[in-house]
């Protein structure tokens, strides 16, 4: 039981990365119509956000301090961060410790940005074009904005640890009456989980209880007719498309602490979520997060010791397998809705 | 002759010119000269022409034909590769039975793969190829080891069986041959500064790429391609006409799937060797690149789509800021500074980047690739030359045969 | 004995009875047109008829053999071809290669691997495609592509697609849909030309001008059933059918 409940927890952070990946691709595709292979880039960028702004908070000037020396017996040289000198050393320090969570205010107006420029400058003159021409420029923008990044940080994946108050772990086991020690479990995944739930949740009420949101919604179930309406549901769809890159930017940040981000960490990511989208049907925005969820939890569970004995590489192969499986026997995913994407 | 029309025939012959020379066209720059490096004329690089060249050429098949985007090609050029090389482990180290096997190993994969993706269309289809390219990637790397040699590489060793082979052991490695010339052999030619060199083991490949070519032309003129080609534009239609699409587009893929085997059998004919990163989904990504960027459905489009991209890897991997200086050296230091710092992302480490860029162009002003490009570039001259041919292709096509 | 029996076939959506005991009877060489206002199952009992649709029950013979649970594509093959509302063409081919395909198919079969001899080489293929744009007055457009067509060339064209199988049984939707009143006059002037060929047809339509120049045979249907049936002189004095149809209003 024990270990049953270990690996649903364990599930949770990658599900949670999926669902909101998943998430923001479905919002793209049912609002837009568009398959957006850049998504996996938007939730790297995002993660380099947390990285840029730990390097802007480091940034140092030189200083010799005159009393100690170093172990050659020179003037000692000491790095003395800019916001030291701004905010005090104590504060500093706190920023420089919580940068990954102060990270989340610092990428939200530059997703958006991105968000905006991307669907402006390129999507929009893809509407109408076939998905294949969708696929195919949105994964070369993925290419060119992961060499981007690659180009300016290198490609070795960049620590970025959680702040030092949130680096240990939880024993579940005590609190559930298990043996201490069975579920240990590190509070940043669950901080990470309850962010992604938030999140989720956010987005979920913002679509339900404001009339921006019901507008939206009524525009995924039909364009034309809420077009004729007189309200004009482009400009509502650039900012979806806004949303949904910061939605996926905000899942990079916080991922950074639970695996250092690298330049492809998007790609990898990206193939995976469109198996999540598709699992959860194309168009279900409820489909995507319930198969994110799912399958992270599949995953993990895959990974245990005993089935991966039973079935090796089972732990490799599970999602694909699982995608492949639900594809042939419920064609529009678990949630999908008819119409969509057939043919 | 060979059973082309006339304007096939003049294709094919351009093709045919084209890869038999490719050792003089390749390397039009005198050796030693600055501009040396541009050259193309070496085996490793011409034989990377040709192969990806076979690669595209069945992509195209596929995706030019019938319009179904395959997001999972390499892992049958993968399963080639694998293939091939226990040929040559076990049997001989004649690369004929190993290419033989690589192509016979691959259709009977892309069967399997192709029977259950193609139950499915449209993006539903490219992430079923997509997962299933993944799998195997997945699978190669762990769980099939004893077959793949994991993250290593399958490679040859000393000790293989080569039921086939006699030769004395000498204590290294055999060369791959076709019934006994060594695939790494050939012969230079200098020619005053000029330096040519002919590799047998690019002329092999080269020929069987003019097979596979000649086969394309066939495929696409042929009754079995205009359906392809009513796959494409319409499906409901040619059901309500009578046929049935699904063995034609699973005809297709196997034929593509083919295609890729024989790809990844000739990859190890000239080179035994092996990875399972041969079958991620970034080298199916990168036929889908040289396909759209040549021109998808049409004949010479992924030949040409291959060779662009292949040659700029090889020449911008090599350009590094030393070269750059070199060129902007008559520009006053200032701006030669500036020069080399606006180009710098572009070149060596950067080629992916000009990779994306490039090929975004093409999808956004260009869709139908170089070919298009050509095209236009044709009816702008020809509408400048005063011809009142004007419209080009489409009323090209409307007066003939009257 | 007719050559399309439709028998007790109904057909259900959710709650809604699209199709309730529906019986029809198509007499060979009968130009046999399906009437009804919108909603009436007219489009649901074509599609049933071309494997779109499987009935819930009830029988559907052609010619002597069942087409229930066959694809579109075996029912085409036993000699059933149809006409949709909106034109379905092969858009980025060209016109002969429209029409080769069909020709094609007649020929092969749902499938052959015929991959190696060339299309420009099947002369006989070639020759009857041809003729048959002859025929709907396409054949000098023969080298265009067919995307390039207007509406009224695009039926055209559709239907040259269908005659060039050389069906049993036609089944035109609305053929005249969304056409100008001179493209409408043509294509009944088409219909009529084929009509010489003895094919078999049925056909739905709104346009009651349509109806009359071209039916020998009239099934009115309202509410998912057959309310009537007969000769045109008839069914235009039925006033069940001018009550159901029309709300009273004279034809």
């Amino acid at each position: 039981m024990d270990a049953v409940i270990l690996q649903i927890l364990n599930g949770l952070d990658k599900g949670s990365a999926y669902a909101l990946i998943a998430l923001g691709l479905t919002l793209i595709f049912g609002t837009l119509g568009v398959v957006n292979f850049a998504h996996g880039a938007l939730f790297m960028l995002g993660a380099f956000c947390a990285v840029t702004l730990s390097k802007i908070f480091t940034i140092s000037y030189e200083t010799i301090d005159p009393v100690r020396k170093d172990f050659l017996g020179n003037p000692l040289k000491v790095e003395t961060p800019y916001i030291f000198d701004w905010f005090g050393p104590d504060v500093g320090t706190a920023m420089i410790e919580w940068s990954v969570p102060l990270a989340i205010l610092f990428s939200i107006p530059i997703m958006i940005l991105v968000g905006l420029s991307m669907e402006r400058g390129l999507i929009k003159y893809f509407y109408k074009r076939p998905h294949a021409d969708q696929i195919l420029v949105t994964f070369g923008l993925a290419i060119v904005l992961q060499e981007i990044i690659k180009y300016f940080y290198g490609a070795n994946p960049i620590p970025t640890p959680a702040p030092p108050a949130l680096t240990g772990s939880a024993d579940f086991g005590v609190l559930l009456g298990f043996d201490a020690g069975s579920i240990i479990y590190p509070y940043w995944r669950l901080v990470y989980f309850v962010f992604a739930a938030v999140i989720i949740g956010g987005v979920f009420a913002f679509l339900r209880y404001t009339t921006f949101g019901m507008v939206v919604r009524a525009g995924m179930a039909d364009r034309e007719t809420v077009g004729l309406l007189g309200i004009n549901i482009d400009k509502r769809f650039t900012i979806m498309f806004a949303l949904a890159a910061c939605v996926a930017g905000l899942a990079g940040v916080m991922y950074t602490p639970i695996n250092s981000p690298n330049y492809h960490m998007g790609m990898d990511f990206l193939v995976l979520s469109f198996v999540v989208v598709v699992v959860g049907g194309m168009g279900s925005l409820e489909g995507a997060v319930a198969a994110g969820f799912l399958l992270g939890v599949l995953e993990s569970f895959a990974s245990m010791g005993e089935i991966v004995s039973l079935l090796p590489g089972i732990n490799q192969i599970i999602i694909y397998l699982v995608a492949i499986i639900i594809l042939l026997t419920r064609p529009r995913g678990l949630m999908g809705r008819k119409g969509v994407m057939e043919e | 002759m060979l059973g082309l029309n006339s304007k096939d025939k003049t294709l094919f012959l351009i093709v045919l010119a084209l890869t038999m020379f490719a050792p003089f066209l390749l390397n039009p720059f005198p050796e030693g000269s600055e501009l040396a490096q541009f050259n193309a004329g070496y085996p490793d690089l011409m034989q990377r022409f040709v192969i990806f060249g076979i690669f595209a050429i069945g992509f195209n098949i596929l995706f030019g034909l019938t319009g179904y985007l395959s997001f999972g090609h390499a892992a049958f050029l993968g399963v080639g590769s694998y293939a091939g090389v226990w040929m040559l482990k076990l049997l001989t180290m004649n690369v004929v039975p190993a290419i033989i096997v690589s192509v016979i190993f691959a259709g009977l994969f892309s069967a399997v793969v192709g029977y259950i993706s193609l139950r499915r269309s449209g993006i539903y289809f490219s992430i079923l190829t997509l997962a299933f390219a993944q799998m195997s990637f997945a699978l190669a790397y762990s769980v099939l080891t004893p077959i793949t040699n994991g993250e290593t590489g399958l490679q040859l060793a000393l000790n293989d069986p080569r039921i086939l082979d006699f030769d004395a052991a000498d204590g290294s490695l055999p060369a791959t041959n076709f019934f006994g010339i060594e695939m790494r052999d050939g012969f230079e030619l200098a020619l005053g500064p000029w330096l040519f060199t002919f590799n047998f083991g690019y002329y092999l490949c080269a020929i069987i790429m003019l097979i596979a070519f000649y086969i394309s032309i066939r495929i696409f003129r042929s009754p079995f391609g205009l359906m392809l080609r009513a796959v494409k534009t319409n499906q409901q239609r040619l059901r309500f006409t009578g046929k049935n699409p699904k063995p034609h587009t699973l005809a297709a893929f196997i034929i593509s799937g083919m295609y890729a085997g024989l790809a990844g059998g000739l990859m190890v004919a000239m080179d035994p060797l092996a990875g399972a990163e041969r079958m991620q989904w970034t080298a199916s990504g990168e036929v889908v690149l040289m396909t759209i960027l040549g021109g998808a459905g049409t004949l010479i489009g992924p030949v040409l789509g291959a060779g662009v991209i292949k040659y700029f890897e090889n020449i911008f991997s090599k350009i590094n800021d030393n070269v750059l200086y070199n060129w902007f050296s008559f520009l006053p230091d200032g701006m030669q500074d500036a020069f080399v710092f606006m180009i710098h992302p572009f070149i060596g480490k950067g080629w992916h980047l000009t990779l994306g860029i490039m090929f975004m162009l093409v999808v956004i002003f260009l869709p139908g690739g170089v070919v298009e490009g050509g095209q236009r570039l044709r009816q702008l001259f020809s509408r400048r030359g005063g011809s009142d041919s004007a419209g080009g292709a489409s009323s090209a096509k409307a007066h003939p045969a009257e | 004995m007719g050559i399309l029996e439709v028998k007790g076939v109904n057909k259900r959506f959710g709650g809604l009875k699209a199709l309730d005991e529906v019986n029809i009877n198509v007499e060979a060489g009968a130009v046999h047109a399906i009437i009804g206002p919108n909603g009436a199952g007219k489009s649901t009992l074509l599609n049933c008829l071309v494997g779109r649709l499987e009935p819930d029950t009830g029988t559907v013979d052609f010619d002597g053999s069942s087409l229930l649970n066959l694809q579109p594509h075996e029912i085409n093959q036993l000699g059933v071809s149809r006409v949709f509302q909106t034109p379905e063409i092969f858009s980025d081919l060209d016109l002969l290669e429209n029409v080769m395909i069909p020709t094609l198919a007649r020929r092969d079969g749902p499938f052959k691997l015929d991959a190696w001899s060339r299309v420009d080489h099947l002369s006989e293929v070639r020759e009857r495609a041809e003729e048959l744009l002859q025929d709907v007055g396409l054949f000098e457009k023969r080298e265009m592509v067919a995307s390039s067509l207007s509406r009224g060339d695009k039926r055209r064209l559709e239907l040259a697609m269908c005659l060039v199988q050389d069906p049993k049984l036609l089944l035109l939707d609305e053929p005249t849909a969304g056409m100008s009143r001179a493209d409408t006059n043509n294509t009944i002037d088409l219909l009529k030309k084929i009509g010489e060929r003895g094919i078999t047809k049925i056909v739905i339509e709104h346009d009651m001008h349509v109806v009359f120049s071209l039916a020998n045979k009239i099934s009115v249907m309202a509410q998912g059933t057959v309310i009537a049936e007969g000769k045109p002189e008839d069914i235009k004095g039925d006033p069940r059918v001018q009550e159901a149809y029309l709300g009273g209003a004279h034809l």
